[in-house]
């Protein structure tokens, strides 16, 4: 399983006020994710997205990975284990963004694995814009 | 915005702290804007019948709650480059009081040329640590 890719999913079309939604609910006070005029003049085209939105997108490629008969993944018994977000640029509303998504690593721990997923995002001129990394720890039989 | 002088800041510095009320509210508005709606997020009996002390907050929910304290120092969402976490300790949400995290960014290593802070962030609730390796790079 290790190295295997899960091609580029459909589009997804970032929201204004999907931004908002995310923002508010991490608890996001900052204006450059619910004001359109501060994110502008900080410089941004429109409201720019909570550091970890991304994760949006990633769940969206780990559903195709949990669907994949030959990851064979029970999701019942997955913990997250860790995450990280390498921003080449803030995600900004408007993006169009597909991702791309690498099982980079698969350990075993006794009777757990551990599965290294990267998704590098890329927007509509295929420029990189975050990659998301995330290890989930898939509970074996005691 | 705020402005930061790099050169007027020290390794060891505390730039915030914050704390943040998670409700099981926040818990299914966190689910519906995330898309996660694995139910241990917000059902008792699925949370019990999988041997948990209780519903539990998204890990991403106070992964996202956290960096806000150094986007707040920073100024604005953009200026976060890298940003990783590991999950420690769950965060049990009580269906009355919710739970408390508290959440402090400490300045971690200071490169001046590159005109990055790398802010190290701890979270707490209940007395414990709950995530690690908390590490914000942020552009000043």
């Amino acid at each position: 399983m290790q190295g295997k890719k899960y091609p580029a999913s459909n589009p997804y079309l970032v929201g204004r006020e999907k931004i908002r939604e995310f923002a508010h609910a991490v608890k996001s006070t900052n204006p450059s994710n619910l004001d359109v005029f501060a994110a502008q003049a900080a410089g941004y085209n429109d409201v720019i997205a909570p550091p970890t939105f991304a994760v949006v997108i990633q769940e969206r490629s780990l559903a195709t990975v949990l669907a994949d008969p030959e990851a064979d993944i029970d999701f019942s018994r997955v913990v997250h284990g860790d995450q990280r977000f390498i921003h080449q640029r803030p995600i900004v509303a408007g993006d169009e963004l597909t991702s791309e998504l690498e099982v980079a690593s698969v350990k075993s721990l006794g009777p757990h694995s551990m599965v290294t997923f990267e998704t590098k995002i890329f927007d509509i001129q295929k420029q990189l814009v975050c990659t998301a990394i995330s290890t989930l720890v898939v509970r074996g039989d005691e | 915005m705020p402005h930061i002088n790099i050169a007027s800041l020290e390794v060891g510095q505390i730039i915030g702290t914050t704390e943040f009320l998670l409700t099981r509210d926040s818990l299914v508005r966190y689910a519906g804007a995330s898309g996660d709606f694995n139910q241990i997020h917000y059902r008792d009996d699925v949370a019990a019948a999988v041997g948990l002390p209780g519903v539990l907050a998204h890990g991403m929910l106070t992964m996202g709650a956290a960096v806000q304290v150094a986007v707040d120092w920073v100024g604005d969402a953009g200026r976060v480059l890298d940003y990783q976490v590991r999950f420690t300790k769950p965060v049990v949400v009580d269906p009355v009081d919710g739970a408390i995290l508290v959440v402090t960014g400490k300045i971690g290593a200071i490169d001046a040329e590159a005109g990055t802070v790398r802010v190290d962030l701890q979270a707490v609730f209940n007395e414990t640590a709950v995530l690690g390796k908390a590490q914000v790079v942020v552009r000043i």
